[in-house]
């Protein structure tokens, strides 16, 4: 199994056939959620592990979401996640250019304190934060989630200072001769450069802030900003019978991320698969 | 005051500060120009790394050594806290819960995902159809996985036990029962190996063509070419997989938190380590318990990641000098 050419015939025959049976099984509870968003609350206890619902019921989605104010959740939803997204690839992209390329004392030094910070835990902060936004009266307001997100964070300063140290020194040394400050460089020539780390590190901060629950269920108490896993985590509680309605809410708020997936699949593919390398 | 206008304020008085700082220090020649332009453009995570990381983490130190409700006044309890902990059964059975899951789904997925990324390393037909199927599951994390899975594992019209009675197998309880609940995370977790996977099928196919080639003339079999050239090769690859795995599963909260309604589960066998900090700050107010619940938290990672790296000496391959991955470009 090791080298990819000299694999026989059987052999191929064996990896294609196990990836096939192991798709299956990895699919199945995705498409069986699918199936049970469209089942009636009877079909559910007699449909067991069949896919195909006997009865369609497309009404558990417009019914999910009319059960909780879906769009003030949404709406909250999207604020805690692009304003991170577009404040952490900046700030992040900002500090990976400056590691890469600008020649200062103590560089070295500080870029080992950010990759050792990759190590620490944030749960580790979860008290003292909360005291501190407690003390600048943030409680049941979005800027506890939306705010430590918008400093940049250590794995992508590293994805990014990675990027760019591969791109030609020239391209600094051209801009300044031109008469380009640090800051305009960085904005004008190696930003937009970098597009496939900036794909991948949006979409990576996407997915886990669209799907963060911890800090939510700390500071978001009254429905004013409440976000959709929230919503979820109170449905499950709730109305714990109501599978088809659940199922079908639960649809639609991983929907946004399997769209992004595909539409953005090579960057996200290519950018995983550059971050992992060390 | 709007709180965001003090919060502005503070950001705002730290720039002054640093461009002020900044100014001075290049105009009597302390710092060259560059220098000072590195620091201002990395000043955002600094502020940031000060404000929520590093300030809170002392912060929780000392609090630690206190006793808080948030109501009362704070009082210096030096060190009960920890006292309390020592005897505490309940976080007994949060650090045994805790360390458990990460034993057993650290391996797994690790085996699982290398394993996946080999199949799909053998220049198999449809490996675009594959990669999507399978890195799929991963995008669904979080609340959304876990209440999918409450069903997945549900006794009575749960889709795992519905296939096992196809097999004529009476299924567990699953998250019912105090033996079953933690496997059942375990299983869960293994759902969303296609992050690493993918990790893995690029280090895979980095691994030079040139060293398998070397191996088959020298005549070595298919095994000794995998536990020779790929395992060492990829190594480092694993090795960054283990490490972010094990910090990762000594974390693991939204799963407990869901499955149990926040309780702890049957048994507390869903009691993890976060889940019972969170239990503590947030539902009986205990601050400085759970600060030192933070802190013996924070040591036990360290310990665990400082073991790894110690025992990566002996199997982690860096070859020196080789112009690898580190300096060539991927365009994705």
């Amino acid at each position: 199994m090791s080298g990819p050419r000299e694999l026989s015939r059987p052999g191929k025959a064996f990896a294609f056939l196990s990836l096939l049976v192991g798709s299956f099984v990895f699919a199945y509870p995705f498409l069986w959620m699918v199936a049970t968003s469209l089942r009636t609350n009877q079909g559910v206890a007699r449909a067991g592990i069949n896919l195909w619902p006997i009865q369609w019921r497309f009404a558990n989605y417009t019914e999910g979401l009319a059960s909780f104010p879906f769009w003030r959740y949404l709406g909250n939803s999207v604020l805690s996640t692009v304003i991170p997204v577009v404040g952490t690839v900046l700030i992040s992209s900002l500090a990976g250019f400056a590691f890469a390329r600008i020649p200062a004392r103590g560089a070295g030094v500080t870029f080992a304190v950010v990759l050792a910070t990759m190590l620490l835990p944030g749960e580790v902060t979860i008290v003292p934060q909360f005291i501190l936004f407690r003390t600048l009266n943030m409680m049941d307001t979005l800027y506890p989630i939306i705010l430590p997100a918008l400093f940049g964070s250590p794995f992508f300063i590293f994805l990014f200072r990675q990027f760019y140290l591969r791109l030609p020194t020239a391209l600094t040394d051209a801009a300044r001769i031109d008469g380009a400050g640090w800051f305009r460089t960085w904005w004008s020539i190696y930003l937009p450069l970098s597009q496939p780390i900036v794909v991948a590190a949006a979409v990576l901060q996407f997915m886990s802030s669209w799907n963060n629950f911890l800090t939510p269920a700390i500071y978001l108490t009254t429905d004013t900003w409440k976000t959709l896993p929230l919503a979820l985590a109170g449905f499950s509680s709730v109305n714990s019978t109501d599978t088809t309605l659940l199922m079908a809410t639960t649809i639609v708020v991983i929907a946004p991320c399997i769209a992004i997936f595909f539409l953005a699949q090579r960057h996200i593919v290519g950018g995983i698969s550059f971050s992992g390398i060390r | 005051m709007q709180p965001i206008a003090t919060f502005g304020l503070i950001v705002a008085s730290a720039y002054a500060v640093l461009f002020g700082v900044m100014k001075l220090a290049t105009a009597r020649r302390w710092i060259d120009r560059s220098t000072a332009a590195f620091w201002i453009f990395i000043s955002p995570w600094v502020f940031g790394f000060l404000l929520f990381t590093a300030g809170p983490m002392v912060y929780s130190l000392v609090l630690s050594f206190f006793d808080w409700n948030l109501l009362d006044p704070a009082s210096f309890v030096g060190l009960d806290n920890y006292q309390k902990a020592a005897a505490d059964p309940l976080l007994g059975q949060a650090i045994k819960v805790t360390l458990l899951y990460a034993v057993l789904s650290v391996p797994l997925s690790t085996a699982l995902s290398l394993a996946v990324a080999l199949l799909m390393n053998t220049k198999v037909r449809g490996i675009h159809f594959f990669r999507t199927v399978w890195y799929l599951p991963s995008l669904v994390t979080g609340v959304a996985q876990t209440i999918l899975f409450l069903w997945v594992f549900n006794p009575t019209y749960g889709l795992l036990n519905g296939v096992l009675d196809v097999f004529g197998v009476h299924g567990p309880a699953w998250f019912n029962s105090t033996f079953w609940s933690l496997p059942a995370v375990v299983l869960m977790s293994l759902w969303t190996v296609g992050g690493n996977m993918i990790i893995y099928l690029a280090g895979l196919q980095d691994v030079p063509v040139e060293l398998y080639e070397a191996a088959e003339i020298d005549g070595s079999g298919r095994w000794q070419r995998f536990w020779n050239i790929t395992l060492p090769q990829i190594s480092p690859v694993i090795f960054f997989n283990v490490v972010t795995g094990l910090i990762g599963a000594m974390q693991v909260f939204t799963q407990g938190y869901i499955v149990t309604q926040a309780g702890g589960g049957p048994d507390n066998s869903l009691l993890f380590l976060v889940l019972y900090l969170y239990k503590n700050a947030f539902e009986f107010f205990q601050m400085g318990y759970a600060s030192a619940l933070a802190w013996i938290l924070l040591v036990m990672i360290l310990i665990l990641t400082a073991l790894v790296f110690r025992g990566s000496a002996f199997w982690v391959f860096y070859e020196a000098g080789r112009p690898t991955k580190e300096n060539r470009v991927r365009t994705p």
